[in-house]
C-alpha cells in the first residue's frame, strides 16, 4: 500500500489514484469470479454431474481460485515478488515430485 | 575472547547472556562450541567402531553396542557436528558479508539452536537410559520398527526436536538474504558464502519436511500403534525409504555446498584474485541445488525399483557430476596464476581438491545403477562418502575455522600448530578411507560387527584403524591450537589476512554488536577489495550516522525449546505407563506457554544512540 503522503508531486499523485482505481477493478472482478466458481463447484455436486467430467473440473477450478488468491489479493503479480515465487514454485514441483513418485514407483 | 569485557560480570552473567542472546555472533559461538563438542563425541564412536574392526573376529564390543555406536556415530557426525558447525559459520559470517546488522529473525536464530541442541542432547541421554538407536543413520523400516527398547524412539524425537530447529535456520537464512543486503549489494554481487547459503538454505526448507514426515509416520507406527510401514498391516516400508532419501539426498548437498562456498572465497583471497568464472560458479551452485532434488533414488537402486526408475536416476545423478566438475575447474583456475599464500586454511583448501574429487568419481561409480548392486551396502560406499564428507565437509570446515577464526574470535588461530594438525588428519584420511574402497570391493559388507580371518580383509582393515589414529592426533593438535591461540596470541585487526575482499573484513575483529556503524554502500564484486583498489581505506558508508535499532535478549526460545525436551521423554515413555503423559502436557505446556508470552507481550528491541556510537568510533570502531 503506498501511503498518500503530501510531499509527493501532483502528477504523481493522480498517477497512484488510477492505479487504486485499476487495483480495485480487478478485485472487485477476481472477487466475482471467484464466488462464481464456488456456485458451479457446489451445482455440478448437487446436479451429481458425473465424476469423470466432475472431479478434473473442480481441481481445475480450484487451481484457479488458489492462483487468483495468490495473484490478485495476495500481490503476488506486483513486481518484487519474483523470489517468493521461485520459492512457491519450488515447493510445489517437490511436492509434486514426491506423489509422483509414490503413485508411480511404490503404489503402482 | 570476545567475552574479555563480559568476564568482568562473573560467570554467572556470561551464561546469562549466552541463554538470552540473539546475536548471531553469540550464536555462531554457541554453535561452535555445541557442534564442536558433538564432533568429538562422534569422533569417539568412530574410533571405538575402528578399534572394533582393528583384527578379525575382534569382541572389543558387543554386536548389540557396535550396531549403536554405527547408528550414534552416522546419526551424531551429519545432524549434531555438521549441521550446527556449518551453521556456526553461516550465523558468523553471512549477516557480515551482506552489510547487515543481524538476521532478519533474531529470536528465531536462537530458537533454531536451542531446538537443534536439545534434539542432540536427547538423542544422547539414550546412551544412559537402556540402549542409544541401533538401526543404522538411515533408520529403514521394519528394522527400526521392530528395534525392541526405547533407542529408536529417542532417534525419532531427538531428530524431530532438533530438525525443527535447523528448519527455522533455513528459514531464517533466506529471508537474511533475500531482504538483508545493504544498498548496491545485488544478488550477483553477493560473496559465493552468501549463495551457497542462500541455496542451501532453500535445500533445507524443502528437504526437511520429508524428514519431519517420515519421523512422524515413524512416532506413530512405534508409538502409537499405526502401521505404515507395517507390510503385514497393509504398509509398506519402502515409504520410510524414499521419505528419508527425498530428505537425505538434498541434506548431503546441505552439507557440501555452504563450504563449496567458503572455498571459493578462501581460494580468491589467498591467491590475491578475483574468483574465475563468478556467474558459472552460481549458476553451478543453484544446479547442483536444483539436480540434488531428482538423484535421492540412487540410494534405493537395490530396492527393486525396475530398470526404467532406476535408470532415470542413474543419469539424473551422474548429471550433477557436471556442475561439480565446473566448480572444481574454476577453484584451479582462480588459483592460475594468483599471488598463493600457503595459510592453514589454504592448504586444507588445496587438500580439498583432490581428496572430494575421488569421493565424486566413486559417486559416479555408485551412480551407474547396475554396478551398484556389487558396491551397495558394502564398504566401497563408506569410502565413497567419506572422502566427499570428510575430504569436503570436514576440510571445509577446517579451512573456513582458520580462515573466519579471527573474525570470531580476534585472533588468527596459529599457523605453525594449524599446519601441524593438517599433516596427520590429511594422510590420517586417506589412510583410513582408501583402503575401505577395495575392502568394498573385496566383499566386505558394511555395518558388519565382525570379519573373519582367512577373507583376506585384516591387512586393509588393521591400515584404516592406523589412519582414523592419525586423525584424532590431528583433532587433538587442533583443539590445543585453539586455546594455544586464545592464551597466547595476539589481537588483529579487522583485515588480518590483508587480502580481504569481502565486506566482513572491513569492520573490526570481532566486530561490535551492531556489526556495522553505518551500513555501507557496495559498489561491485568483492567490495572492500573495490574500495582498496581506489586508494580507500574502507567502506563508503550508505547512510549518515544515526540511531541503530537492535533486538533484545531474550529466555524464551530456550524456555520453548526445554519444553519440547520434556515432552520428548514424555511421548517415548508413555508407551510404558500413561503416568509419563504429564511430561507430555507440562513440556507442550512450557513450549506453548513460551510462544504465547511471546505474542503478548510486546517487545520492540532498543535503540543504541549516536553518543554511544562516537564513543565507539573514537575508540576505532568505525574503521
Ligand atoms: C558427484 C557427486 C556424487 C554422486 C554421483 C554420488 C552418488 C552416490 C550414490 C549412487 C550413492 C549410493 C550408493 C549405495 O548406497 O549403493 C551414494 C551414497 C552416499 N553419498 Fe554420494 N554422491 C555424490 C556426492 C556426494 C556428496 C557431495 C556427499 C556428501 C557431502 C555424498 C554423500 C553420500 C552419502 C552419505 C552416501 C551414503 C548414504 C548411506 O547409505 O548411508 N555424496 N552417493
Ligand atoms: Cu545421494
Amino acid at each position: 500500500m503506498a501511503d498518500q503522503s503530501h510531499s509527493k508531486p501532483v502528477h504523481h499523485q493522480e498517477y497512484e489514484k488510477k492505479q487504486h482505481r485499476e487495483e480495485m477493478k480487478q478485485q472487485v472482478l477476481t472477487f466475482a469470479l471467484m464466488i462464481l466458481f464456488t456456485f458451479i463447484a457446489f451445482g455440478m455436486v448437487i446436479f451429481e454431474v458425473d465424476s469423470y467430467f466432475i472431479i478434473p473440473t473442480l481441481i481445475i477450478l480450484a487451481v484457479v481460485q488458489v492462483a487468483f488468491q495468490l495473484y490478485y489479493f495476495m500481490h503476488m503479480k506486483n513486481k518484487g515478488h519474483d523470489m517468493v515465487a521461485v520459492m512457491m514454485y519450488g515447493g510445489v514441483a517437490v511436492a509434486a515430485l514426491t506423489i509422483i513418485t509414490f503413485t508411480s514407483i511404490i503404489w503402482w | 575472547m570476545s567475552t574479555a569485557v563480559a568476564q568482568k560480570r562473573g560467570l554467572g552473567a556470561v551464561i546469562w547472556d549466552y541463554l538470552t542472546t540473539v546475536d548471531h555472533k553469540k550464536i555462531a559461538h554457541l554453535y561452535l562450541v555445541s557442534g564442536g563438542l558433538f564432533f568429538l563425541i562422534g569422533g569417539l564412536e568412530a574410533m571405538i567402531i575402528r578399534i572394533q574392526l582393528m583384527k578379525p573376529d575382534n569382541d572389543f564390543i558387543s554386536a548389540g553396542l557396535y550396531n549403536e555406536m554405527i547408528t550414534m556415530h552416522g546419526t551424531t557426525m551429519i545432524f549434531l557436528a555438521a549441521m550446527p558447525l556449518i551453521f556456526a559459520i553461516m550465523n558468523a559470517v553471512v549477516p557480515l558479508q551482506i552489510g547487515a546488522r543481524d538476521v532478519a529473525f533474531p529470536f528465531l536464530n536462537s530458537l533454531g539452536f536451542w531446538l537443534f541442541l536439545f534434539g542432540g542432547l536427547m538423542l544422547n541421554v539414550s546412551w544412559f537410559t537402556g540402549g542409544a538407536p541401533d538401526a543404522g543413520w538411515t533408520n529403514y523400516a521394519p528394522l527400526s520398527t521392530t528395534s525392541p527398547g526405547h533407542g529408536v524412539d529417542y532417534y525419532v524425537m531427538g531428530l524431530q526436536i532438533s530438525g525443527a530447529g535447523t528448519l527455522i535456520g533455513g528459514i531464517n537464512f533466506l529471508v537474511t538474504i533475500v531482504n538483508m543486503r545493504a544498498p548496491g549489494m545485488t544478488y550477483m554481487r553477493m560473496p559465493l558464502f552468501t549463495w551457497s547459503v542462500f541455496v542451501t538454505s532453500t535445500l533445507i526448507l524443502f528437504a526437511f519436511p520429508a524428514l519431519t514426515v517420515g519421523l512422524f509416520l515413524m512416532m506413530f507406527d512405534r508409538m502409537f500403534g499405526s502401521a505404515f510401514f507395517d507390510v503385514g498391516l497393509g504398509g509398506n516400508a519402502i515409504i520410510w525409504e524414499h521419505l528419508f532419501w527425498i530428505f537425505g539426498h538434498p541434506e548431503v548437498y546441505i552439507l557440501i555446498l555452504p563450504l563449496f562456498g567458503a572455498f571459493s572465497d578462501i581460494f580468491s583471497t589467498f591467491s590475491k584474485k578475483r574468483l574465475f568464472g563468478y556467474s558459472a560458479m552460481v549458476f553451478a551452485t543453484v544446479l547442483i541445488g536444483f539436480l540434488g532434488f531428482m538423484v535421492w533414488a540412487h540410494h534405493m537402486f537395490t530396492v527393486g525399483m525396475g530398470p526404467i526408475a532406476n535408470s532415470i536416476f542413474a543419469v539424473a545423478t551422474m548429471a550433477i557430476a557436471v556442475p561439480t566438475g565446473i566448480k572444481i575447474f574454476n577453484w584451479l583456475f582462480t588459483m592460475w596464476g594468483g599471488q598463493i599464500r600457503m595459510t592453514a586454511a589454504m592448504l586444507w583448501s588445496i587438500a580439498f581438491i583432490p581428496s572430494f574429487t575421488i569421493g565424486g568419481m566413486t559417486g559416479v561409480m555408485l551412480a551407474a545403477a547396475a554396478a551398484d548392486f556389487q558396491y551397495h551396502d558394502t564398504y566401497f560406499v563408506v569410502g565413497h562418502f567419506h572422502y566427499v564428507i570428510v575430504g569436503g565437509v570436514a576440510f571445509g570446515l577446517f579451512a573456513s575455522l582458520h580462515y573466519w577464526w579471527p573474525k570470531m574470535f580476534g585472533k588468527v588461530l596459529n599457523e605453525k600448530l594449524g599446519k601441524l594438525a593438517f599433516w596427520p588428519f590429511f594422510i590420517g584420511f586417506h589412510l583410513t578411507f582408501f583402503i575401505q574402497h577395495f575392502l568394498g570391493l573385496m566383499g566386505m559388507p558394511r555395518r558388519y560387527w565382525v570379519f573373519l580371518e582367512g577373507q583376506g580383509l585384516a591387512t586393509g582393515n588393521l591400515i584404516s584403524t592406523i589412519g582414523a589414529f592419525f586423525m584424532a592426533i590431528g583433532t587433538i593438535i587442533f583443539l590445543i591450537n585453539v586455546v594455544y591461540t586464545s592464551v597466547k596470541e595476539k589481537k588483529v585487526s579487522g583485515d588480518p589476512w590483508e587480502h580481504g575482499r569481502t565486506l566482513e573484513w572491513s569492520i573490526p575483529s570481532p566486530p561490535p554488536h551492531y556489526n556495522f556503524v553505518q551500513t555501507p554502500l557496495v559498489r561491485g564484486l568483492d567490495p572492500l577489495w573495490v574500495e582498496k583498489m581506489d586508494g580507500k581505506e574502507g567502506m563508503t558508508p550508505a547512510e549518515p550516522l544515526g540511531d541503530i535499532h537492535m533486538p533484545n535478549a531474550s529466555i524464551l526460545p530456550f524456555t520453548i525449546s526445554l519444553g519440547t525436551f520434556i515432552a520428548g521423554f514424555g511421548f517415548i515413555y508413555q508407551v510404558d505407563d500413561p503416568i509419563w503423559l504429564v511430561a507430555v502436557f507440562a513440556g507442550m505446556g512450557l513450549t506453548l506457554g513460551s510462544m504465547l508470552t511471546r505474542s503478548l507481550k510486546d517487545d520492540l528491541g532498543h535503540h543504541i544512540h549516536k553518543e554511544e556510537l562516537e564513543e565507539d568510533i573514537k575508540k576505532g570502531v568505525g574503521k
